[in-house]
């Protein structure tokens, strides 16, 4: 082990509850953090979005079951407590290909710069929360 | 302090991480390739998407190989990821190793099913 690697510093007095809150993140951070927990819901979630994928494909009886589990539900969880999830998944997923594809450019085109970390991560949430909007908007029926 | 990076690292034999990044980079191009395919198929089918619809999609078969190749990335992107969130956050030597052992069941289970359900059709 090197002399550095030995006596490098340990920060061990962050409190999650106290310091977090008042920490001010950069916005390429909240694209960074956000790219972590979408990855995580959608690895939580992925029974979830296996079954939605198997009973939409299976039959027309299991595509039929399926949509009528969005519209009056399925057992004791209710339509739009299923939009909701969906929504949540949409969210997830727009997220995590957009600032995905933020990192592919970024590797590939060298682009290391602050301000582009800055503008990029302004056009990945602007986009990804954009389009879920449009889509929930579109799910819920409000156009 | 020597330099023991970039062209001068030492190299143990151990792994750097390199090619896990790199399998991160490809299989997600590939994801987003797909995701480019399907979402055309279904903004250039005329007419509303019923069960026909959308099965047909995924009944040819070269979009049946696409999408068993897309679930396999899948397994092996979101096992790079979690893998990295396991160990940021778990320091544990135990607790991370049932994480690490249960990520692997949770994801080849679903990878499993997936193809059950992908190659019914």
């Amino acid at each position: 082990m090197t002399e550095l690697a030995r006596k490098r510093p340990e920060f061990r007095n962050i409190n999650a509850l106290k310091d977090l809150p008042n920490y001010r993140l950069p916005v390429a951070g909240v694209v960074s953090i956000l790219h972590r927990i979408s990855g995580l819901l959608m690895f939580v979630l992925m029974p979830l979005i296996i079954w939605l994928f198997d009973n939409s494909i299976t039959s027309e009886i299991s595509f039929a079951r399926l949509s009528a589990a969005f519209n009056v539900g399925l057992g004791f969880v209710p339509g739009w407590f299923m939009k909701l999830v969906a929504l949540a998944l949409i969210w997830a997923y727009l997220h995590h290909f957009i600032a995905g594809l933020r990192h592919l450019y970024m590797d590939v085109c060298h682009a290391v710069t602050k301000e582009f970390g800055k503008s990029s991560a302004i056009v990945t949430l602007t986009l990804s929360i954009g389009l879920t909007a449009v889509l929930g908007a579109k799910m819920f029926g409000l156009y | 302090m020597s330099v023991n990076y970039g062209s001068k690292r030492i190299v143990t034999g151990a792994g750097y991480g390199f090619r896990d990044w790199l399998a991160q980079r490809v299989t997600g191009t590939l994801m987003a390739l797909f995701t480019v395919i399907l979402l055309a198929q279904v903004i250039f089918t005329a007419g509303p998407i019923g069960y026909e619809e959308w099965a047909g999609i995924f009944a040819s078969q070269w979009m049946k190989v696409l999408t068993f190749s897309v679930i396999l990335s899948l397994l092996y992107h979101v096992w790079v990821g979690m893998r990295d969130i396991w160990m940021d956050y778990i320091k544990p030597v135990g607790v991370r190793l049932v994480l690490h052992v249960f990520t692997l069941v949770w994801l080849v289970g679903c990878a499993g099913w997936a193809v059950q359900a992908l190659w019914r059709l």
